[in-house]
C-alpha cells in the first residue's frame, strides 16, 4: 500500500508542537459545539449567533494551519492540502 | 451524511492496560444507556419531529454522540491494549475474550449484545423526546458510577467530560419538549378510523 506524497518515511507521531495545536482545535471546537446546540433552541439569539461566526472563523483557521503544516484531518474531500496522508497519519486510538 | 474527522472530541490517552475497566466502560459502548443507543436514538427519532429547532437539536446531539461512542471505544481499546491473559481472565472477560479477543464489540459489561430494542421511536414527538431526557439521565448516572470505580486521571479525565456533556443534552432536550409542548394544537385528538372511508 503506497501513495504518492511519500509520507511513509515520515514520522507518523505527533510531536509536542502538533498536540497543541490540535488541542487548540478540540478547544475552540468544543465551544462551537456548545453554541451550535445552544442555538439550535434559541435559533433567534443574536449574541449567539455572532459568537458562533467568530469561534467557527477562527477554528477553520486552526484547521487550516494544522492540514497545511500537518495531516489532512477530514476525508472525502475537506481537507484540501498537499502536506501529509490520510492514511499515514496517527489514528485517535494509537 | 457525515464527514469524519480524524481526532476525538476530547482527548483519549490511557497508557497502562486496565482490563477491568474495559469491562466496566462497556455499559456506555454497548449497554442499553450506551453511546451507540444514543445516537441511534436520536438519529432515527429525527425524521418524525414537527418543528425545525426540534429536528436541529435532535439531529446534532445524535451526532455529537457518535463521537462520544468513538471516544468509549478508544477507551476501550487501550484498556485492553497490552493486557495479560491473566489479567483479562482476573477482570472477568474469559467469555469476552473468547469471542472477541482483544476486540472491541458493542456489549455491556455483562456480555450483552447491544440491541436496538433499547431504543424507541414512537412517531410521537413529545414521547421521544421524554425518552432522550430520561436516556440522558441514565447515561449521567452511569458515568458517576464509572467514575467511582478507579481513581486512574487518565480514565476519569475523559469519563468527566463525557457526563457533562450528558448534563448539557438534557437541558437542550428539555429546551425541545418546551418548544413541543407550545405547539400541541387545543384538538390533540388521537388519529381514529371512524368514518373513514376504507371501511377496514
Amino acid at each position: 500500500m503506497s501513495c504518492n506524497c511519500n509520507c511513509q518515511n515520515m514520522n507518523r507521531y505527533m510531536d509536542m508542537t502538533e498536540k497543541d495545536l490540535l488541542m487548540q482545535i478540540s478547544q475552540i471546537q468544543f465551544v462551537c459545539v456548545e453554541l451550535n446546540l445552544y442555538l439550535d433552541t434559541h435559533p433567534d439569539d443574536e449574541a449567539a449567533k455572532k459568537d458562533y461566526l467568530s469561534y467557527s472563523r477562527m477554528l477553520h483557521e486552526l484547521i487550516k494551519t494544522y492540514e497545511m503544516q500537518y495531516w489532512p484531518l477530514h476525508g472525502f474531500g475537506h481537507s484540501d492540502t498537499e502536506t501529509g496522508c490520510w492514511v499515514y497519519s496517527e489514528w485517535p486510538w494509537d | 451524511m457525515w464527514i469524519y474527522q480524524k481526532k476525538t472530541e476530547f482527548p483519549v490517552n490511557i497508557t497502562s492496560p486496565d482490563p477491568r475497566m474495559a469491562k466496566a466502560l462497556m455499559a456506555q459502548y454497548g449497554g442499553p444507556d450506551s453511546e451507540l443507543g444514543a445516537a441511534t436514538r436520536y438519529l432515527t427519532q429525527r425524521f418524525t419531529m414537527p418543528d425545525d429547532r426540534v429536528k436541529a437539536i435532535v439531529n446534532d446531539i445524535g451526532t455529537e454522540e457518535l463521537a462520544h461512542w468513538e471516544m468509549l471505544g478508544v477507551m476501550i481499546f487501550q484498556c485492553m491494549r497490552g493486557a495479560s491473559l491473566c489479567d483479562i481472565e482476573e477482570a472477568g472477560l474469559l467469555g469476552y475474550y473468547t469471542m472477541h479477543g482483544k476486540g472491541v464489540y458493542p456489549a455491556d459489561p455483562n456480555g450483552v449484545p447491544f440491541t436496538t430494542a433499547y431504543i424507541q421511536s414512537t412517531g410521537d414527538p413529545i414521547t421521544d423526546i421524554v425518552e432522550d431526557m430520561a436516556a440522558e439521565q441514565k447515561a449521567r448516572t452511569t458515568y458517576e458510577h464509572l467514575m467511582s470505580l478507579t481513581d486512574n486521571p487518565e480514565i476519569i479525565a475523559p469519563l468527566r467530560f463525557l457526563r457533562e456533556r450528558e448534563v448539557v443534552h438534557y437541558q437542550r432536550f428539555g429546551e425541545a419538549l418546551s418548544i413541543l409542548q407550545s405547539r400541541i394544537p387545543n384538538n390533540n385528538a388521537v388519529p381514529s378510523k371512524m368514518g373513514c372511508p376504507c371501511k377496514l
